[in-house]
């Protein structure tokens, strides 16, 4: 009746108790407070079943963010089992089956749900607005692939306390992933938690191309967009290309592990070194969908504080395109050592070479948007310069590691870790807290406190050098990935221990952040911001703040790149009259919360065997989409008395 | 024939053009196959082929990709999923190959390679 | 172009075929993935049966000029809708449905065949990508065939609406997109199946 479901499954060790005790105390405190202060109703209606992107934004961003914090404590125990208990007798606390889980925990959530969370929330917040749209191409579509999303992560939250989580890294290599060696649940909350989450960005990147395409304001071309909508026309090819990819082949493994196909059994005809290329055709251009958005909020955040239009438009359109396209060249440099012989590795290893060079285009191009201009290091101008230097460091190891002769050397060394973490962390990460620092005052109406923004950059720039400097050392000195244990004698433990301590100054730099948002949050008023807080470019600070919910009061036509900045500086601009007419505005909906919740049934019960409730909750999904397509009341009108009444509340003037 | 009812002509003289020629793209490869007209690779070649342009037949005359008159969005997407897919599965293909063969036991693959030689030789 | 887009049907069809186009661009790299599996399993028969073995042509050619046709009868009802004659419509969206149903029902009795032989897609490698492949499309089939059946209840209970004949343009870009999937299908796996 329950499948392979049974009391077991409930945690056994110390650790993985306190994470689920801990984690549901935390969320029973939020529905106690929630419930004392009556706010269930407010919830649903004003932000669970609500289809404004910003709103959608803002509650990615919260997830985003939750899971940040468990990813974070992942690592942590890496770092304090490597440094602390890894030359030890292997009595630690942390045991050895539970580091593999730590680790593969680790990068999945981390990849799947920080930093593609993180993407979606920032793409829908920003790019409706800098496109002058009041909206996505498919509102309803972008709710589900929100609930997508959350189920997902449900699943991965409720593999801690409900059975166990994958040991074979982030990836699930087969063999050690197939039935025979991974027998247990943990690959399959795994495969779950990826396809439903996957398919949710599959839409999302369906979703966002169409805007892009169809949703312009009238005038504006698409070389008149800001660099950051081509970043994201770039990122969401990706996405559409890239993801169905992965789809195929989640499924594939899934289908050896619960109907006995052999795509990638080591027995019976299959071919596990297929999965890892198919894999990795995906993997490479995720890594390339998280980057392009950062490098779009750098070319968004740069010439706003250098005062200076951005050096290159034509050829930063270009770079971005053709890394878009070489992305798709590149993916065998993940596993030169499988064997595929010279001629093979040497293709692959050349055609990562050529990728860098378009990312060396748009790096010169920001130094030289700087040249000459005002800059102002306020926060996010920081975490540029930070991106500068750790980015640049990490693609140079990573151009090294592209000749083939050398990947042999440090390939799952913890080089290859230091790499990575340095692109992404550099790239990804720092691109997010920047925009982050430059957004904020748009939606809130203040600022980030400056000073403990800096206090927080200067932990996590510091922090992550001596968190990860060591490991490229460790990495040639033969220090291999996902070590639990190594001999004392090999003279490591003095550079896991500097790693460890940069953890903590990384530690130090989130309490600053969480600080400062608590801090600036309580301290509003003195930190107010205007509407147009740092004299920006684009259409997105031509809004009041609040936004109104339907972003714009009109739609008149735009004329020029950096439109707004060419509104409010050029001598001669006579701005387009635009009608104020009715407009109509999606009605909320519970429909992507439903779609999400019967995903997280499915999956849940694919993964116990439980085939009766599987079937029954696909069957509920099937009415549930064919209900969603036969709504007929979809909108609401605000009309024009509504607008005028809005823009006078929200701007002061007519 | 009133001007109204030309676009739908027009439209149902494409469906009946692309329904046959289609039609006989697909008898044409059956019968070249249950008659083993040609040798393997060759005959591979051929239906590859004929599945080529019947891809093409359908991609204009059922799905339109030519018809439109704002920006080509379907023709420049459908040529960017085409590259992403070629480069992708001939890739794999490709990889998959070298991989494969270099796992083959020494015997097998030095047999092979001396049947090659040999085959170069002209034996 | 300051027009405000409010209930602007033409421009819902633009901006939801783009959409829906994007998808079945995306369903090409899911089915491309397939398709290189498949190629790469094929000879992995692991003292199983072959391609040569176990396809018959001329079930398959059956198949294809079924599915072909229902593609045509799909082409004719768009048609129809066009001129927005509704017992045309009908008729022909009947005809596609009862194709696409005849197809299905003979490739799920060659599936029931296979396995009833003992060649199901646990016996190998090669079977496995076999099932997966063609029952991923028969799967998506499947699936059109229950969005027809909706739209025509939609039919008969409204009549042609815009919001219909959006989502029939939808259908048949789906539909033909899913016969030019078979042309490879029975190409790559039927005949070269044969052929090899």
């Amino acid at each position: 009746m329950w499948g392979r479901l049974s009391l077991d499954a409930l945690p056994h060790d110390m650790i993985t108790i306190g994470g689920v005790v801990g984690g549901g105390l935390a969320l029973l405190a939020g529905i106690a407070a929630i419930t004392y202060f009556k706010k269930w109703r407010w919830l649903w209606t004003n932000w669970l079943t609500s289809l404004d992107p910003k709103k959608i934004g803002v509650m990615y961003l919260v997830v985003a963010t939750a899971m940040l914090l468990r990813g974070l404590a992942d690592a942590a125990m890496m770092r304090a089992q490597q440094a602390v208990f890894a030359t030890g007798d292997g009595s630690g606390p942390i045991s050895a089956d539970m580091f593999q889980q730590v680790f593969s925990a680790h990068g999945t959530i981390m990849i799947f749900f920080v930093a593609m969370g993180a993407i979606f929330g920032i793409l829908n917040l920003i790019l409706p607005l800098q496109l002058g749209a009041r909206d996505v191409a498919f509102p309803l579509l972008n709710s589900i692939s929100f609930w997508l999303l959350v189920a997902g992560m449900v699943l991965m939250n409720v593999s801690l306390a409900v059975g166990e989580f994958s040991t074979a890294g982030w990836l699930a290599y087969p063999p050690l992933s197939e039935l025979q060696y991974s027998p247990g649940t943990g690959v399959d909350y795994w495969i779950w938690s990826l396809q439903i989450a996957g398919i949710g960005s599959l839409l999302s990147g369906i979703n966002f191309l169409a805007t892009i395409f169809t949703m312009r304001r009238a005038g504006m071309t698409l070389m008149k967009m800001p660099v950051f909508a081509w970043s994201v026309v770039g990122s969401m090819l990706l996405v559409a290309f890239a993801f169905p990819i992965l789809t195929a082949t989640l499924s594939m493994l899934s289908l050896d592990r619960t109907i006995g196909t052999h795509f990638f059994t080591s027995d019976m005809g299959g071919n596990p070194m297929m999965y890892v290329n198919l894999i990795w055709a995906w993997g490479h251009p995720e890594v390339y969908i998280l980057v392009l958005p950062a490098f779009g909020i750098f070319s968004e955040i740069v010439p706003v504080f250098s005062k200076k239009r951005l050096f290159g438009y034509t050829s930063m359109v270009w770079a971005l395109m053709a890394i878009t396209v070489l992305s798709f060249t590149v993916w065998l440099h993940h596993f030169f050592t499988m064997g595929s012989g010279a001629n093979v590795n040497a293709f692959f290893g050349i055609m990562t070479m050529v990728i860098a060079i378009p990312t060396g285009v748009k790096i010169f191009n920001w130094l030289f948007t700087m040249y000459r201009g005002r800059v102002k290091l306020a926060t996010p101008m920081l975490w540029f310069m930070g991106f500068v230097v750790t980015f640049t460091i990490g693609g140079l190891t990573g151009v090294l590691m592209a000749v083939p002769g050398i990947d042999y050397q440090v390939h799952n060394s913890l080089f290859l870790v230091a790499h990575f973490h340095n692109v992404i962390i550099g790239g990804v990460v720092f691109g997010f807290f920047a925009g982050l620092a430059y957004w904020w005052p748009k939606f809130t109406g203040f600022y980030l406190h400056e000073g403990l923004g800096k206090a927080a950059f200067w932990c996590w720039l510091i922090g992550f050098l001596v968190a990860f400097l060591p490991l490229y050392v460790l990495g040639f000195m033969g220090a291999v990935r996902r070590l639990d244990s190594y001999d004392a004698s090999l003279g490591w433990q003095g550079l896991f221990i500097v790693a460890a301590v940069g953890m903590m100054i990384i530690l130090l730099g989130v309490l600053f952040q969480i600080t400062q948002v608590g801090y600036s949050i309580w301290k509003r008023k003195e930190l107010r911001a205007s509407s147009d807080p740092w004299d920006g470019r684009t259409f997105e600070w031509s809004t009041s703040t609040p936004i109104a919910e339907y972003n714009f009061a009109s739609l008149a036509p735009v004329m020029y790149r950096d439109d707004f900045w060419e509104q409010k500086h050029r001598s001669r601009y006579t701005k387009p009259v635009g009608l104020i007419e009715p407009i109509r505005v999606p009605k909320n909906t519970g429909i992507g919360v439903g779609i999400g919740l019967i995903s997280a049934v499915v999956g849940f019960a694919i993964i116990w065997h439980i085939w009766w409730l599987a079937l029954a909750a696909v069957i509920g999904g099937i009415v549930l989409v064919i209900t969603a397509t036969l709504r007929e009341d979809t909108e609401r009108i605000i009309g024009v008395d509504e607008i005028v009444a809005t823009e006078k509340r929200l701007r002061g003037t007519k | 024939m009133s001007a109204r009812q030309t676009p739908q002509r027009s439209m149902l003289i494409k469906y009946i053009l692309g329904f046959l020629v289609s039609l006989t793209l697909t008898l044409t490869a059956y019968i070249l196959v249950s008659g083993q007209a040609f040798s393997g690779s060759t005959l591979v070649f051929i239906i590859g082929g004929l599945a080529l342009v019947q891809m093409l037949i359908q991609l204009v005359f059922f799905l339109h990709v030519t018809d439109e008159s704002g920006p080509r969005f379907r023709l420049m997407s459908f040529g960017f999923m085409t590259v992403t897919l070629v480069i992708v599965v001939a890739g794999s293909l490709w990889i998959m190959y070298h991989l494969n063969y270099n796992m083959m036991d020494m015997s097998s693959r030095d047999k092979d390679s001396l049947m090659t030689t040999e085959r170069d030789k002209g034996f | 172009m300051s027009k405000p887009r409010l209930l602007d049907q033409k421009f819902l069809d633009y901006k939801t075929s783009t959409g829906f186009w994007l998808y079945l661009m995306t369903d090409c790299v899911l089915f491309g993935t397939l398709f290189a599996s498949y190629i790469v399993l094929h000879p992995a028969t692991a003292g199983g049966p072959t391609s040569s073995e176990i396809f018959s042509l001329p079930m398959a050619l059956t198949e294809t000029i079924i599915l072909l046709t229902s593609s045509f009868t799909c082409g004719l009802a768009l048609l129809a809708l066009r001129q927005n004659s509704l017992r045309q419509l009908i008729i022909w969206l009947g005809a596609t449905y009862i194709l696409g149903v005849s197809f299905l029902t003979i490739e799920l009795s060659e599936f029931a065949a296979l396995v009833g032989d003992g060649h199901s897609w646990q016996q190998s490698a090669f079977l496995s990508g076999f099932f997966t492949l063609v029952g991923t499309h028969g799967l998506h089939i499947f699936v059109g065939l229950l969005w027809l059946l909706v739209m025509v209840a939609v039919l008969f209970k409204k009549g042609i609406t815009p919001k219909l004949k959006r989502q029939l343009g939808l259908f048949g870009l789906f539909w033909h997109f899913l016969d030019l999937v078979w042309v490879f299908i029975f190409t790559v796996v039927y005949l070269m199946g044969a052929a090899s």
